[in-house]
């Protein structure tokens, strides 16, 4: 099997997007029709209410912690370095001596960035108290 | 041109079908696996050796009621789970499934979308499948599905870095994202494999992959001591079933981007032929999954991320640099 250009490569990939959210999305609905005529309904309030251990729930405080954000801003920083390497990687034979040298200073400079964020302690799992 | 248009639908039915019967199957193999390493015997009742628990279970998923929480955003609850099942398949299309075959005269090529970039393809469909847990887990009025969400965002942001990571350094050896020229580059049989030249990387990517499929190790978005059940807290029936249809299906993507990339894809190995080689190869990382989740424990959530940013990125990135100097001396 070899490599083929074509005209429109992600029409395969576009008819099994079509398909599996159609697909997926009518079992879902199909179920829903054969559920009320099956299943015991029952629209009891604690039963619809959010999960806890039993008593009913007032109000939650949907907080959550900054430390996913921070992740979150490192994951930022270093995925679109590699989306950068990407084409350098492919490339990597053509580009010769000057390429990876290029690469090298990128991935240090990047290294400062991260031991920087190392140092401020962005890569710690700080307690929430 | 008609007769493309109609190949690629036929493929793609046949790879919905098969790849969630596949998924499906998954379960029935993974609850069967886990019971011989404890010495049980797993589901024996509906069936020979249970095998139509997987039916039975479908049934009961399908005819259970079907619930909406009160509070939470009823669009993006009932979309969610649909997100989920439905990247898992696309991210799948990019892959070449089984080496060329002839069909009633007609040469079949087992892949459903020939992208020239299908490693970035799939890393970046599979990183939109994300959507659908982080969904899941902001509409539901629920602590525990927040917090799940929370976890399972930043789990799969911080470890795409990895995977990417990982993979640039067999990418460089082959020069083409196409993960069909990548499997011709190891068409010399065992010795070929890009695994002797990137082990490192290999061990990185299979790390990742567990990762991202949030298989035992790092299955800390569902782990019941801590956040009941994480983002699919208050899901139940055919909602939650799509899930884990999702999950599995994700194992089946890792374990044929990883055959394909270091064990030397769909190739002739010895006596076996292809088909059966990558049949072979993926089957031994799905049982590799389970039996990882037999032997070993949980990690806590702040080992995962020093694990990832603190050992495993800086050792891709080493890797990737001594593999430039190698090449390039």
């Amino acid at each position: 099997m070899t490599h083929v250009d074509m005209a429109h490569p992600y029409f395969g990939a576009f008819v099994l997007f079509v398909l599996t959210f159609v697909a997926f999305s009518a079992t879902l609905f199909l179920q829903r029709f054969v559920s009320r005529k099956l299943a015991r309904l029952d629209t009891e309030k604690l039963k619809l209410s959010i999960y806890e251990c039993g008593p009913q729930p007032t109000k939650q405080p949907n907080k959550i912690g900054t430390q996913f954000y921070l992740i979150a801003l490192l994951f930022i920083l270093f995925d679109v370095e590699i989306i950068f390497m990407f084409p350098w990687a492919i490339d990597f034979k053509l580009l010769g001596w000057f390429g990876f040298a290029e690469m090298m200073l990128f991935i240090l400079l990047l290294a400062i960035g991260f031991i920087y964020a190392w140092k401020k302690g962005a890569l710690e799992w700080h307690s929430i108290k | 041109m008609d007769a493309i248009i109609i190949e690629t639908i036929i493929k793609a039915v046949v790879v919905l079908a098969i790849i969630s019967a596949l998924a499906g199957f998954g379960t029935y193999l993974e609850r069967k696996v886990l019971a011989f390493m404890q010495r049980r015997l797993g589901p024996t009742h509906v069936g020979p050796f249970g095998l139509l628990q997987l039916a039975a279970d479908g049934i009961k998923l399908f005819t259970k009621e079907d619930l909406i929480p009160q509070n939470a955003n009823r669009l993006l609850f009932s979309l969610a789970p649909v997100i989920t099942a439905a990247t898992a398949f696309i991210a799948l299309s990019a892959v070449p499934l089984l080496p060329e075959f002839e069909l009633f005269g007609y040469t079949v090529k087992p892949i459903v979308a020939d992208i020239n970039i299908g490693v970035l393809f799939v890393i970046g469909v599979m990183g939109a499948g994300l959507y659908g847990p982080l969904l899941a887990g902001m509409s539901q009025a629920n602590k525990w599905g927040l917090l799940g969400a929370a976890r399972t965002t930043v789990q799969f942001l911080s470890y795409e870095v990895v995977t990417g990571l990982s993979l640039l350094a067999p990418l460089m050896i082959v020069g083409s994202l196409s993960l069909i020229d990548i499997n011709n580059h190891q068409t010399g049989g065992l010795s070929d494999w890009i695994l002797w030249q990137q082990p490192v990387a290999f061990v990185l990517f299979v790390i990742a992959g567990f990762a991202e499929t949030n298989r035992t190790p790092f299955d800390l978005l569902e782990h019941e001591a801590e956040i009941v059940s994480g983002y699919v807290t208050d899901y139940s029936g055919l909602r939650w079933g799509l899930f884990f249809v999702g999950e599995y299906a994700n194992m089946i993507t890792i374990g044929f981007l990883a055959s394909l990339i270091f064990l030397g894809g769909f190739n002739d190995l010895w006596f076996i032929p292809g088909w059966l080689a990558i049949i072979l190869k993926v089957s031994f990382l799905f049982f590799f999954m389970l039996w990882t989740r037999a032997a070993w424990p949980h990690v806590r959530p702040d080992q995962l991320m020093w694990l990832c940013w603190k050992i495993l990125m800086p050792l891709a990135i080493i890797n990737i640099v001594i593999t430039g100097l190698v090449m390039m001396v």
